[in-house]
């Protein structure tokens, strides 16, 4: 057994409590006299599999984006949100960790807090998501008798900058306020923009071509005192696209 | 039932900087070592690797290299009629976790703490009379600078820091920092290339009349072989630093520093994923007997150990004061106690965002600690006598990143999303430079840390409580530096000039700093400290408690080069002082 496979169980067993149902399995590192070293106990990250949902329903992801693509429209500078798979990265994360919360603290008792305390609703951010679209197509029913992929830009432009303004408020559980679930949703489409293509989104390194940005590079000594001088090379992934 | 071990020498809790600071000179002392680290090992190849470090999303977002809430969370309030609740999730200062600590993902800044911090009250009374100083809850440190001074300089030169002395031996230095206390030497390498951002601020800062200069950076500009004898690689300014384990070795942590030498010693063990509990005492109540931890299977040991250091992230330690009876804990009611007491962070509010036009600034070009500095409105540099506030700031533009989800800025009034801000982010990108004042943090009567009554970790511990909010004096203080990043932003020329101030309410939420301070800490009083000028317990003489927990005040610095100093004054004081006569080093 790898030690990276050791964490993960850590971390699982942590996450569900039941610890004692581990007694039994390897004891704990006991490291002396050495410098602890094996073969592949390096946990690289696996490209998502790109074909179809692995959370969303269908209509989430319809939904999803919809949203995603007035979030970063397509235009004469790039492919849009959609085209940038931010709806699939968004899927695949809710599907993984971040989804289920698995490094949040999550016992109650789940109060109301201030701001300053951050989230304290019981809802994980996949609960989160489920929970929002349903009452976002909720709203679109009852304002405009479609579901919101079924909207003119416009009109979804006009209920997104409702939901991040707070002039509309979804129906909503309690512990989930329409703007920190508008947020969620605009930090995630964000992040699927701009992070490796290996997690689903930005595709064709789309987000780092239109800032700027060269990607998985790590010299740049020769670059460094060439002040005010364009950098030469484009991105690169961590799994070397270009 | 908790498995009996056999004795040791020393026991540590935690295997972070501290602790491995202290392991490596008391195991070349001869004693027996073993740190007990809550994480998992950790090293360059495995771990930071340079094939898929450059990962933004998993280490800078989802925070892979840091220490889970649900292994343990804190609770947090602005103040004591507020009902703390937890943090789920870490937000404005973010724990280390595994072999390495929080020195894995630091940035890098080594700095000094001016003279006059160790002995604020002190100073600042004699300077500026008590009632300048009335509604705060200063203290000296009951150490000195010149006391310190040769442990600086062995963490600098463990780290190989790269800077430029501005004060060596008391002769003034042109081109460093003028205002630091006087150095025995110089930096072992020479600063790092300043990056165009920083030539620009340097420009501009000396036309002011200031005096900008390298900060002191453990992102090292050459090769170095530090006294251990291990060498560490140049920095190549990847740009994935804070928050990232270093590919390269040219940052200095415990792996890339002293791990190579400690691990292959006979008279060390380091036992990971193995969390301590609770520290156990002899039944008088003033010597430790052994730690109780738990293994990654649920089994429980008792390990006796002749000393016992608490060398956890600071606020780990206080908890474990705390959770273990060590001590008096500090109630703010009635100002007793000191457990919990003196709890600072930083004051990070003032900034400045800058947007030119036609610029290649290349901010992914970068290193944690690649900037320049300015200290002319740090600490007690500059003449408080005619403002309304103490302490002061650190002024530094550089570059760290430009790692696009966390940095991707846009004009005032640009729309967060949609065609507008997307036209905006492809044109700033380049254009952009922001100015940060790192401000002190000062003591107040109301700031403090205890055990929360209501919230448990998933052993069943009480979570640590942290009540705080920035003291009116800090805010003062910020609100000052907000006017020179302004004075300093607009003689920079920019197309626009964007200022921020720091605002009453500490927001859990968004990151600041992980530069928490206090709550154990050092001083001549037992009254007002909870360790005494050696660190060592007052209460519990073979206890030690090593970390920015024993910050009487933070200074407008990044706290990690006094936290090695402090480490290794501990160090000299067990080996040279306890060990020949072991019992209070300081009578009570």
């Amino acid at each position: 057994m790898s030690r990276g496979h050791n964490r993960r169980h850590f971390l699982a067993s942590a996450s569900a409590l039941p610890i004692l149902a581990f007694a039994g399995h390897a004891q704990a590192a006991s490291i002396s006299g050495r410098l602890p070293w094996e073969a592949f106990a390096g946990e690289p990250p696996r490209p998502v599999n790109p074909a179809g949902w692995f959370y969303f329903t269908p209509q989430e992801a319809l939904t999803m984006e919809a949203i995603v693509d007035r979030l970063i429209p397509p235009d004469s500078l790039s492919v849009g949100g959609k085209g940038a798979g931010c709806a699939v990265f968004i899927d695949r994360q809710l599907a993984g960790s971040f989804g289920k919360s698995t490094r949040l603290y999550m016992k109650g008792p789940f109060a109301k807090g201030l701001p300053t305390q951050g989230y304290q609703g019981a809802l994980t951010p996949a609960g989160r998501y489920r929970e929002g679209l349903r009452a976002l197509d909720d709203y679109a029913h009852s304002r405009h008798g479609k579901n919101f992929a079924q909207l003119s830009p416009e009109q979804q432009d006009e209920i997104l900058e409702g939901l991040e303004s707070g002039k509309i408020e979804l129906k909503l559980v309690s512990g989930l306020s329409t703007r920190s679930f508008f947020e969620l949703m605009l930090g995630n489409t964000m992040e699927g923009f701009f992070a490796d293509p290996l997690y689903g989104g930005n595709k064709g390194l789309v987000g780092w071509k239109l800032v700027g940005f060269p990607g998985a590079r790590y010299d740049y000594r020769d670059h460094v005192d060439k002040h005010n001088v364009p950098y030469p090379r484009g991105p690169v992934s961590i799994y070397g696209e270009t | 039932m908790a498995k009996l071990l056999p004795r040791k020498d020393v026991v540590i809790m935690g295997l972070g900087w501290t602790g491995a600071i202290l392991a490596q000179e008391l195991t070349e002392a001869g004693l027996n070592v073993v740190a007990i680290e809550r994480g998992p090992w950790r090293d360059t190849a495995t771990d930071f690797n340079i094939g898929y470090m450059q990962d933004e999303l998993r280490y800078a977002v989802r925070k892979d290299l840091f220490l889970s809430p649900v292994l343990e969370a804190m609770t947090m309030r602005n103040s004591a009629d507020q009902a703390a609740l937890p943090m789920r999730d870490y937000g404005s200062f973010l724990p280390g976790y595994g072999v390495g600590g929080a020195g894995v993902h630091w940035n890098g800044f080594v700095w000094r703490f001016f003279p006059s911090d160790f002995q604020l009250k002190t100073h600042l009374t004699q300077r500026y009379g008590a009632r300048r100083v009335s509604e705060l809850q200063l203290e000296d440190w009951g150490v000195t600078y010149d006391e310190l001074e040769h442990c600086f300089d062995q963490f600098e030169y463990l780290t190989g820091t790269s800077g430029k002395a501005g004060n060596l031996k008391g002769q003034t230095v042109e081109g460093g920092n003028v205002f630091e206390g006087p150095r025995a030497r110089d930096y072992p390498t020479p600063p790092l290339k300043m990056p165009y951002s920083s030539t620009l601020f340097m420009e501009t800062a000396r036309n002011l009349g200031l005096h900008p200069f390298p900060a002191p950076a453990a992102n090292l500009s050459q090769p170095y072989v530090n006294p251990l004898g291990i060498a560490m690689g140049q920095c190549t300014y990847c740009g994935f630093c804070e928050r990232f384990g270093c590919g390269n070795y040219s940052k200095a942590s415990a792996q890339t520093t002293i791990l190579p030498v400690l691990m292959k010693k006979k008279n060390f063990e380091a036992r990971t994923e193995c969390e301590v509990l609770k520290i156990n005492l002899h039944p008088d109540g003033k010597t430790a007997k052994s730690v109780t931890y738990v293994d990654r299977a649920g089994q429980e040991y008792e390990q006796p150990g002749d000393i016992v250091l608490l060398c956890g992230y600071g606020l780990m330690n206080v908890r474990m004061m705390l959770l273990s009876g060590i001590g008096k804990g500090y109630d703010p009611a009635s100002g007793e106690g000191t457990v919990g007491r003196n709890y600072c962070y930083q004051t990070e509010g003032a900034s400045a965002r800058l947007i030119f036009e036609g610029k290649h600034f290349n901010p992914f070009i970068g290193a944690g600690a690649l900037s320049a500095t300015i200290d002319d409105f740090q600490g007690d540099a500059f003449d408080h006598s005619k403002l309304n506030f103490v302490g002061g700031a650190g002024i530094s533009c550089g570059s760290s990143n430009g790692r696009p989800i966390g940095y991707h800025p846009t004009p005032q009034g640009t729309p967060r999303w949609g065609a507008k801000w997307k036209k905006a982010v492809a044109e700033t990108y380049q254009n952009s430079l922001g100015i940060g004042a790192q401000g002190s943090s000062y003591p107040v009567r109301g700031n403090y840390l205890d055990l929360d009554p209501t919230y448990k970790d998933r052993f069943g511990r009480p979570l640590l409580r942290i009540t705080f909010d920035f003291p009116d004096n800090d805010l003062r203080m910020s609100d000052y530096m907000s006017d020179q990043l302004a004075k300093i932003g607009r003689a920079m020329n920019p197309k626009e000039l964007t200022v921020g101030h720091s605002r009453r309410g500490w927001n859990s939420v968004p990151y600041q700093t992980t530069h928490n301070t206090g709550g154990a800490t050092m001083g001549a009083n037992p009254k007002t400290s909870a360790v005494n000028r050696y660190l060592q317990s007052w209460d519990v003489s073979n206890l030690f408690v090593i970390g920015a927990s024993a910050f009487q005040q933070n200074a407008g610095k990044n706290p990690t080069g006094t936290v090695g100093a402090l480490a290794y004054w501990a160090a000299e004081a067990i080996r040279d002082r306890y060990l020949k006569n072991p019992g209070a080093l300081v009578p009570a």
